[in-house]
């Protein structure tokens, strides 16, 4: 089994090892998308955050899923913004009931064949005016943060560009509230086991490759979580990282959360690029566009 | 031959007195002849607004000239009242009952086989609320407005459920509404009352409204005042005691009830309506800061409230709510709210906030393109409308002519936010001349223009308002850092305090808001004098991470701001190190001088 370390290495060595690595990834979060939206077209008015949760869990698990980063969310009403978050316990689903007009969001992050994918999907109950511009306004950050990333500017950098964004566009930063504020963080294939436990939510696996890239950064200079701390002052690492800007504005949060593939490719298009151009979000975009 | 001359006095009276265009009539019923005037096109929905005490129909003359434009406006005077006969004998002719056989015969007269919106003030209010819960008018109502008067029934269970179980609490409101209720008592006095009316009392009536009440001179009270009160008083004789000693249990309302609580009324205790929404399920509530005249005072703020919910009856949609989810939406609904600076950072919050209170929002900047923004969502939060204007506040021609433009398309601004502020730090030695006049052109001096030129507008309408500034902590806390700032802010609070002080007397409050350290996007606009740009640019980012870190929102600022326009606060320090410095200005202002004397790790 590949230990898949880094992506950069098979980039530059075999291009065939590449695109069979990407298409593993690809076909994770296509799965994990599928997933989304399966669970999304089932809500219905007074379902939990607990149930629906458990919804993703059982459908990817019948498809083959054994293995997590991290188990799926589900946040409903103005827990979507994060309103009140105080300790990262506050995260996990609730009893929260889910009511006509409210937005929600599936966060969700299976292993699947050793590939890892973590995917969020905002979605709302019925018409809700102020959570179809949040999930418009987030074009413009899937465009800058691939832009800056192609620029290799340092990845603090890029978040306060992403947050300065979100306060032009008179929102909030809510991707803050995550653990370490990040907007992004690394992940990676992991070896598949016949037992996988979680902690915390979290598959210990890819606990345990998060915390050696975590080593091996802080040993080079860099880090897999991409935070608005001085830990992340470098440029993009090679690899693919899961990026989640998460916008809130007075009590509705919106997000997506996609692989961003970065390269040490010289040139610019492939230096960095998103995993899948083909996910509800930008099919959304692109048919806003059209109409 | 006797009506023809009445009718022809009472003409030139009612034109007189506003009533201007109105078409009379005369209704028989129950023995006695009512006065009804008619305002308005006949096939627009009807609104009846009832008078109260001692008061005829023309109490109403300034909002029911302003509902004529959009609907039927129908006002009648009670029975003994203004140009309506007395029954005969006075005692036992002013029942409920009979107040509602009038008003039965009033609505069959003028809108037949159409329902009436409904709207009373004062006793009028105190009827209507018969009219609204008894069986007899069921469908013959389609809406009800009530503002300073409680359903006799109501009251009476409000009395018995805390005399049954008197906690300290209930205790005390009962106490605090037997206070304001000596008129009452006096009322029920034999003769005394009637004399009264007749002799000095109503003589000096109309300035005693003047002074206590600030209701604006011109045409009201009317000359009838001495009859319409000496009959008036049998309205309390015939009412209070056996409703208040008996009341009703079945006293809900048929149709849905619009509540407007004026919070400055001396005779009526904001918690007579704390349980109404047992009674009147959908209870709209509005919270008006005046006194009891609410009718003279405030027709403009009335006739918004009363032509909103008559339209929302009128058009019957569900799904469209009266009144906005936010907090405060009772008080800001419809208001006309302008922020400036409202592009980012504490006036879009402000602005936001108020969008979300339903008041409808101008959002003025320098930056044409987040004004708009700061519109467009309060559109989407619930403001009913909200424009963005492109203005610099430091130039006082085009603050002028926003105010016009305001003036002639949005109306009168009711609360005006002058919010817009830029910083400048370096020493005093440092700072130029140039730095000076840019800070305070804008710090200072956008204020002076927004306080004086929409002050002025909203002064000469006289209908009340508030002014808000937002100074700073840095007003009373003095840094070697930030001299010409927190000059600037320190003039912005003592002026908001003149000011206050000058205006108080018309029923605008003037309130100035003390942030502190807020994580706005002011520190990356900032200028740092005597320092290099890139030294200069270092410094910025420095203290945006600063601020970023101490994460004070703005939103919270701006919820700020909405309560001390609800209580009308003069100074109001926001964050705990703006709260601790304003103290510390207090008590130990040297131990502030020491701190000022610290230069901040940038």
């Amino acid at each position: 089994m590949a230990s898949g370390t880094s992506v950069s290495s098979a980039t530059s060595a075999d291009t065939a090892g590449l695109t069979a690595e990407l298409r593993g990834f690809r076909e994770v979060q296509r799965l994990a998308y599928d997933c989304a939206e399966a669970v999304a077209a089932q809500l219905k008015p007074g379902i939990t955050e607990r149930a629906a949760a458990r919804m993703q869990r059982e459908w990817l698990r019948e498809r083959g899923v054994r293995d997590w980063f991290h188990l799926p969310f589900a946040w409903f009403g103005d827990r979507t913004a994060f309103v009140n978050f105080r300790i990262p316990l506050q995260f996990f689903p609730t009893n929260r009931a889910l009511e006509p007009g409210m937005p929600f969001i599936l966060d969700m992050a299976p292993v699947y064949k050793g590939y890892t994918a973590d995917i969020g999907y905002s979605g709302c109950l019925g018409l809700n005016p102020v959570h179809d511009r949040l999930l418009a306004d987030l074009e413009a950050h899937r465009e800058l943060i691939l832009r800056e990333v192609r620029e290799r500017r340092p990845l603090r950098e890029i978040y306060e560009d992403v947050e300065r964004l979100m306060v032009r566009q008179g929102h909030a930063n809510r991707h803050r509230a995550y653990p370490f504020g990040v907007i992004a963080h690394k992940i990676d294939r992991v070896r598949e086991r016949r037992w996988s436990p979680t902690l915390f939510g979290f598959g210990t696996q890819s606990l345990k490759g998060l915390a050696s890239d975590a080593l091996h950064g802080h040993r080079d200079g860099w880090s897999p979580l991409w935070s608005p701390y001085t830990f992340s002052d470098h440029p993009p690492q090679p690899g693919l990282w899961a990026v989640e800007p998460h916008l809130g504005f007075r009590g509705t949060g919106a997000k997506f959360e996609e692989i961003l593939v970065v390269t040490d490719s010289k040139d610019p298009q492939e230096s960095a690029f998103w995993l899948d151009d083909d996910l509800p979000h930008v099919r959304r975009w692109q048919e806003e566009k059209a109409a | 031959m006797n009506t023809g001359r009445e009718e022809g006095q009472g003409q030139d009276r009612s034109r007189r007195q506003g009533l201007q265009g109105a078409r009379e009539r005369r209704v028989r019923t129950g023995g006695v002849e009512l006065c009804v005037a008619e305002l308005g096109d006949a096939a627009q929905p009807t609104v009846m607004l009832v008078h109260g005490y001692p008061d005829s129909k023309e109490v109403w003359s300034e909002v029911a000239q302003r509902l004529a434009e959009r609907f039927h406006v129908v006002l009648y005077d009670v029975r003994g009242c203004g140009r309506s006969t007395a029954p005969k004998p006075l005692r036992g002719g002013f029942t409920l009952e009979k107040l509602t056989d009038d008003f039965l015969a009033v609505a069959d007269a003028v809108s037949p086989g159409r329902p009436v919106h409904l709207v009373g003030h004062d006793w009028g209010s105190v009827q209507a609320w018969e009219f609204a819960t008894v069986r007899r008018t069921e469908g013959l109502i389609a809406s009800f407005t009530s503002m300073s008067g409680p359903s006799l029934d109501h009251f009476g269970q409000w009395i018995k459920k805390r005399m049954a179980r008197p906690t300290p609490r209930r205790a005390a409101q009962l106490l605090n509404q037997g206070a304001k209720s000596w008129y009452v008592y006096l009322l029920h006095t034999p003769k005394l009352p009637e004399l009264a009316w007749q002799g000095p009392l109503g003589k000096r009536w109309p300035k005693i409204l003047q002074r206590v009440e600030k209701v604006p001179a011109g045409g009201y009270p009317t000359p009838s005042l001495p009859t319409d009160a000496a009959h008036g008083a049998w309205l309390y004789r015939d009412n209070v005691l056996p409703r208040l000693r008996r009341p009703r249990t079945d006293a809900y309302a048929h149709c849905p009830v619009q509540l407007i609580t004026p919070t400055g009324d001396a005779f009526l205790s904001q918690r007579l309506y704390d349980d109404l929404e047992q009674w009147a399920p959908q209870l709209v509530r509005r919270t008006l800061p005046a006194k009891h005249w609410v009718p003279r005072t405030r027709p403009d703020q009335l006739t918004s409230w009363i032509t909103e919910f008559v339209t929302a009856q009128e058009e019957g949609d569900p799904a469209k709510k009266v009144v906005a989810a936010g907090p405060y939406a009772d008080r800001f609904g419809g208001q006309l709210v302008l922020v400036t600076g409202a592009a980012s950072g504490i006036g879009r919050a402000t602005a936001f906030a108020f969008a979300e209170a339903g008041a409808r929002i101008i959002a003025v900047d320098r930056d044409a393109e987040g004004a708009a923004r700061t519109a467009d969502m309060a559109r989407l939060i619930g403001a009913p409308q909200a424009w963005g204007e492109v203005v610099d506040v430091a130039d006082e021609a085009a603050m002028e002519k926003l105010a016009d433009k305001v003036d002639a398309e949005y109306g009168t601004v009711d609360v005006l936010v002058n919010n817009a502020g830029i910083g400048l730090s370096g020493s005093f030695l440092q700072t130029t001349t140039e730095d000076w006049k840019k800070v305070l052109d804008v710090n200072l001096w956008g204020v002076i223009h927004g306080c004086r030129i929409f002050g002025k507008r909203m002064a000469d309408r006289g209908q009340g308002g508030h002014i808000v500034n937002t100074a700073s902590a840095a007003a009373f806390q003095p840094s070697k850092v930030l001299p010409a700032y927190s000059t600037s802010k320190a003039a912005v609070l003592m002026l908001s305090e003149c000011l206050r002080a000058e205006l108080a007397g018309q029923g605008i409050g003037v309130s100035a808001i003390c942030p502190g350290l807020v994580n706005t996007n002011i520190t990356t606009t900032s200028r740092f004098t005597g320092v290099s740009a890139e030294e200069e640019k270092r410094r910025q980012a420095k203290a945006a991470r600063m601020y970023g870190m101490r994460n004070y929102p703005p939103e919270k600022v701006a919820d700020a701001v909405l309560r001390a326009v609800v209580r009308n606060q003069a100074v109001v320090p926001v964050t705990p190190e703006a709260r601790g410095a304003h103290l510390m200005s207090r008590f130990t202002p040297r131990a502030l001088r020491a701190i000022a004397r610290i230069e901040p790790p940038l």
